[in-house]
């Protein structure tokens, strides 16, 4: 299926492998998974069919996920009541979305990914503009309190203990529904979509909304995965080297590099992801 | 109960210190979890492609392997088609072994809440996570069937 090249199998894993450090590392230090970037290269660089660049994709996910919320759990940035209460959305989502994988064909999965991918850049270039302005106090919320959300961290820029409050608890769930759907689907985090769930629908700090997808999205990867796994799209010669890769470049991009700053080097990624959502949409159309 | 001082301890030593002076945090527990989890995976995973490459020299040859490798139903995808290949020492199956861990990891670490939602007597928290819980199951359980 995976018909690369005429590789040999030791070449094909050194290859896959060293896309998939590249993935991790762009990926950390954009902010992006490294699903985003891995699929695209995997599937119209590599050759490899879009379902085993799936299966791979999702525990790579679970991988560079579970590494990062281990440190964010520990600082106490993530709000583990909030993500535990959203989990209920996001495994039913991821559950639909992998269930769907199996019936949707290829070509719907390149037009889906192609879409999800051209939001993600332009939810990138928001961000690049919008100021942080304090909001205003969120209205109080019954739901939010009977559950007892709000949360608090330490915030290491200013030295102090910021405390939030959370509302709209129903909507973050609807919106997190969605997020779970399309990462069942396409094998990637959507921290694009959870991210804005929690920071502009629930009123989290921006700081906890991150640090709280992250931790997230290991579990709902982990609910597509087992059915990828059933399923056979788990393929240990891409999904093996692949894991390793994206791990190793995360955390190389986590340690030694710091985030991004520069706005113009962030715009010409931005261009690149949408030249490539292009093509992906454009296979999916073309088949 | 201080460590010496000017005696460096030795690193049994120190975790057995710090888990005697700082409780363990419920925070603190899901960070080992994670971060255990993934390390034991990634060890599975790395261990078996050397070994797979190590018994199948052939494999930096010929690229008609990767033909055969890479077909679907080629690979381990059956919780006992991993646990005989591991018992079997191949290196495929310790990498699907790997993965699986990897995989489980996040359920883990949703059990492990439900404990401490417990331990706190949290009952709403509780049954929210056993829910999770059971949605993970149930998606095992859907490919399972499939």
């Amino acid at each position: 299926m995976a018909a690369v090249l005429d590789a040999t199998p030791f070449n094909f894993v050194a290859i896959v492998l060293c896309v998939s450090i590249g993935a991790g590392l762009l990926g950390s230090l954009l902010g992006l998974g490294g699903g985003l970037i891995l699929i695209p290269v995997l599937t119209l660089v590599l050759k490899v069919d879009i379902r085993y660049a799936v299966g791979a994709s999702i525990v790579s996910v679970i991988a560079t996920s579970s590494g990062a919320a281990a440190a964010y759990v520990r600082d106490g940035l993530a709000n583990l009541r909030v993500a535990m209460f959203l989990e209920l959305a996001t495994v039913a989502g991821a559950v639909s979305g992998a269930m769907l994988a199996g019936m949707v064909g290829g070509r719907a999965l390149y037009f889906l990914f192609g879409a999800v991918m051209a939001y993600s850049a332009l939810a990138m270039l928001r961000k690049l503009r919008e100021d942080r302005s304090p909001r205003a106090e969120p209205p109080p919320d019954a739901l939010a309190d009977r559950l007892g959300l709000h949360g608090s961290y330490y915030d290491v820029s200013t030295g102090g203990e910021v405390t939030y409050r959370v509302h709209r608890p129903l909507v973050g769930l609807g919106l997190m529904y969605i997020a779970g759907t399309v990462s069942g689907l396409l094998g990637i985090g959507s921290g694009a979509l959870k991210v804005p769930a929690m920071d502009l629908a629930m009123g989290l700090p921006i700081k906890v909304s991150t640090a709280t997808s992250n931790f997230m999205i290991g579990v709902t990867a982990a609910a597509s995965a087992g059915i990828y796994f059933a399923r056979g799209d788990i393929d240990p010669f891409i999904a093996g080297p692949v894991c390793v890769g994206v791990t190793l470049g995360a955390f190389m991009g986590s340690r030694f590099l710091t985030k991004l700053k520069s706005g113009s080097l962030r715009m010409l990624f931005v261009a690149v992801l949408l030249w490539v959502s292009y093509e992906m949409l454009s296979k999916g159309i073309r088949g | 109960m201080s460590p010496e001082p000017g005696e460096p301890p030795s690193p049994q030593e120190t975790t057995a210190v710090t888990q005697e002076v700082v409780p363990l945090t419920p925070e603190l527990l899901i960070s080992q979890l994670l971060r255990g989890g993934v390390l034991l995976s990634m060890s599975l995973v790395t261990c078996g492609m050397v070994m797979t490459f190590f018994r199948h020299p052939d494999y930096f040859s010929s690229p008609d392997a990767l033909q055969r490798l890479t077909a679907p139903d080629a690979a381990p995808h059956q919780l006992t088609d991993v646990f005989e290949g591991v018992m079997a020492v191949r290196g495929q199956s310790f990498v699907m072994a790997g993965l699986l861990v990897m995989i489980t990891v996040p359920v883990l670490r949703v059990a492990l809440s439900l404990g401490i939602f417990r331990a706190q007597k949290d009952r709403t928290f509780a049954a929210i996570t056993t829910g999770v819980l059971a949605l993970l199951l149930l998606a095992f359980f859907l490919g399972g069937v499939e």
